[in-house]
């Protein structure tokens, strides 16, 4: 009781570290042949948020996400659950830290002789939950990930978003404080993706569960996280929080997946004439981007021409990427272009005459 | 036709308690011990439990030697064990000891081979859940593996059918015997047709009941 008061008392201050990686290293293989999947990647996370990690594949982004619950114990390094060390745990103590680290995978991996409830049960076995209690603890979960009707059917006869929905119930079975997610959506289609990305922001927000969730897809990241971190190489290149990095990538890897979701780029069949000049703006939620080219057109003696553009929302909070031709004579177009620079967020000079 | 008929009605009862008693031993004997091993084997070579490369390497090499020698010679190496067994050397009873001891290594190679089909990514999210070993085996392997290790009874009960017709070599009898002793030995061929389509129907019909019960724990 009073831990988890305590819980509520630290969530509300946010200033609990739930997970701390310290200086990581997994290696495989031995002598000339091994490889680093991981290599020197120490990070923090706090209690309650919805913590990403992306990169391409065979970045080691699903080795690390298996050592925060030590399904792949590290070569080097410490993994601190609630600021204890887990690595040097014996069998039984590791079980007892799993049952407070629920997990979900790519292909869900539920038992497929097993009925629905009896999957979700299964956590319940594990935490040796008392056997009374156990059909009316199902029949919560299962309404909790909105399943309640599948109770007696089997994995085979559910669609995949079903499947995970069953799968995000046996992870929090046990009120688990952390979520591990490997790859969670990528084997689903944009529907369902998007209905188990609502699901566990609904769960987030009404458990305070920490949730790492691992993945490729840089729109389930834009819609999920709270902070992200770019790997890449077995490295940890960068981290920050979802806007920042949407708006300000800083590393090569971090941009290359940003521009991807942005994909705001100038036509090729696109040339510059006499008196034009192509720019690219950016905006964040500070600033108001419309009345800018319509004010500067209004006010200078130019033209603005709107090649592409793209407007994005992440925790409702807008950002965007235009393509522009700004059409004026000399002086007329320097000036526009500086009133245009000081009321957006970024402006690139792309060429023009 | 009237010899046939002779030899098959004062023959054929006895042959059938016999290969009926030998059967009966040595599936209780693959099902219980073969199963048994078939879960060691797998265990101590499966990092996600106790991967073991001694026990393992033992239990392998015990399994490969029964498994590599000619069921005739095994039954005649085992003569000291079964009699110290069942006290006699000859008989349908004495012939169960070596075919169950035949049964049990060829079965716990299938369970072997049946657990590890069960996809690993199943018992990971079962180790990431907490759970115990135990548990795991009990609700995880064998659930998964019900219908592939039914598959495996039914591959080893039309084996220990094959194998019984050698009992004879030590008395043993059995409708395999039957077939040999009259149908081969003293030219019955009618004695041979009918205890071979006995046979037949036997495995078929085992094959049959196998193919369905495995069904029916099939969810996929």
């Amino acid at each position: 009781m009073i831990g988890m008061l305590c819980r509520i008392l630290y969530y509300e201050k946010g200033w609990k570290n739930v997970i701390e990686l310290k200086n990581i290293d997994v290696e495989f293989g031995h002598g000339g042949n091994a490889f680093k999947a991981v290599n020197d990647v120490s990070l923090t996370i706090q209690d309650g948020e919805v913590f990403g990690i992306v990169g391409p594949s065979g970045a080691g982004k699903s080795t690390l996400v298996r050592v925060i619950n030590m399904l792949q114990p590290p070569t080097r390094g410490q993994v601190l659950i609630d600021g204890r060390d887990i690595t040097k745990l014996n069998r039984r103590e590791l079980r007892k830290v799993r049952l407070n680290i629920g997990m979900i995978f790519q292909h869900f991996n539920l038992i497929s002789g097993s009925t629905i409830a009896e999957n979700v049960a299964f956590s319940l076995y594990a935490n040796k939950y008392p056997k009374d209690k156990i059909p009316g603890r199902v029949k919560e979960l299962l309404e909790l990930v909105h399943l309640p009707e599948k109770a007696d059917a089997y994995p085979a006869n559910l669609s995949g978003g079903q499947k995970q929905r069953v799968a995000i119930a046996r992870a929090l079975a046990n009120n688990p404080e952390i979520l591990l997610c490997d790859e969670a959506t990528s084997a689903l289609d944009l529907e369902n993706t998007e209905e188990i990305v609502a699901l566990l922001k609904e769960i987030n927000q009404k458990t305070g569960i920490t949730i790492v969730f691992i993945t490729h897809e840089m729109e389930v990241a834009k819609k999920l996280f709270d902070r992200i971190a770019f790997m890449e190489q077995g490295k940890l290149k960068e981290i920050s929080d979802i806007y920042t990095a949407f708006t300000e990538p800083k590393e090569p890897i971090a941009k290359r997946l940003v521009e991807r979701v942005l994909n705001v780029t100038v036509p090729e069949a696109l040339t510059v004439k006499e008196d034009e000049e192509l720019l690219r703006l950016s905006y964040t939620g500070d600033d108001s981007y419309d009345p800018v080219i319509s004010m500067a057109s209004k006010n200078y003696d130019i033209t603005i021409d709107i090649i592409s553009g793209k407007v994005d929302y992440i925790h409702n909070k807008p950002f965007g990427v235009m393509i522009v031709i700004l059409r004026g004579a000399g002086s007329e177009r320097e000036k526009a272009l500086e009133y245009i620079e000081k009321n957006v967020y970024k402006l690139e000079r792309l060429g023009g005459k | 036709m009237n010899e046939t008929l002779e030899i098959i009605q004062s023959e054929f009862a006895q042959a059938s308690f016999e290969t009926f008693e030998m059967v009966l031993i040595s599936m209780i004997a693959a099902a219980v011990v073969g199963t048994v091993l078939g879960l060691i084997l797998h265990l101590t070579s499966s990092p996600l439990f106790f991967k073991n490369r001694i026990i393992n390497g033992i239990a392998g090499t015990i399994v490969n030697i029964i498994r590599s020698m000619p069921f005739i010679i095994l039954i005649i190496v085992l003569i000291p064990v079964t009699r110290l067994l069942v006290g006699t050397s000859i008989g349908a009873l004495a012939a169960s000891v070596s075919l169950s001891i035949a049964s049990i290594a060829f079965f716990a190679r299938l369970v072997e081979g049946a657990f590890s089909e069960v996809d690993k990514g199943v018992i990971e999210a079962a180790v990431a859940a907490g759970a115990g070993t135990l548990l795991i085996i009990r609700k995880v392997l064998f659930v998964e593996a019900m219908p592939a290790l039914i598959r495996a009874l039914t591959v080893t009960f039309v084996s220990i059918i094959g194998y019984s017709a050698m009992a004879g070599a030590v008395g043993g009898g059995g409708i395999g015997n039957l077939a040999i002793m009259y149908g081969y030995n003293r030219y019955q061929t009618g004695v041979l047709f009918v205890t071979v389509v006995v046979l037949i129907v036997i495995v078929q019909l085992g094959q049959w009941i196998g193919d369905r019960i495995a069904m029916a724990f099939t969810r996929k």
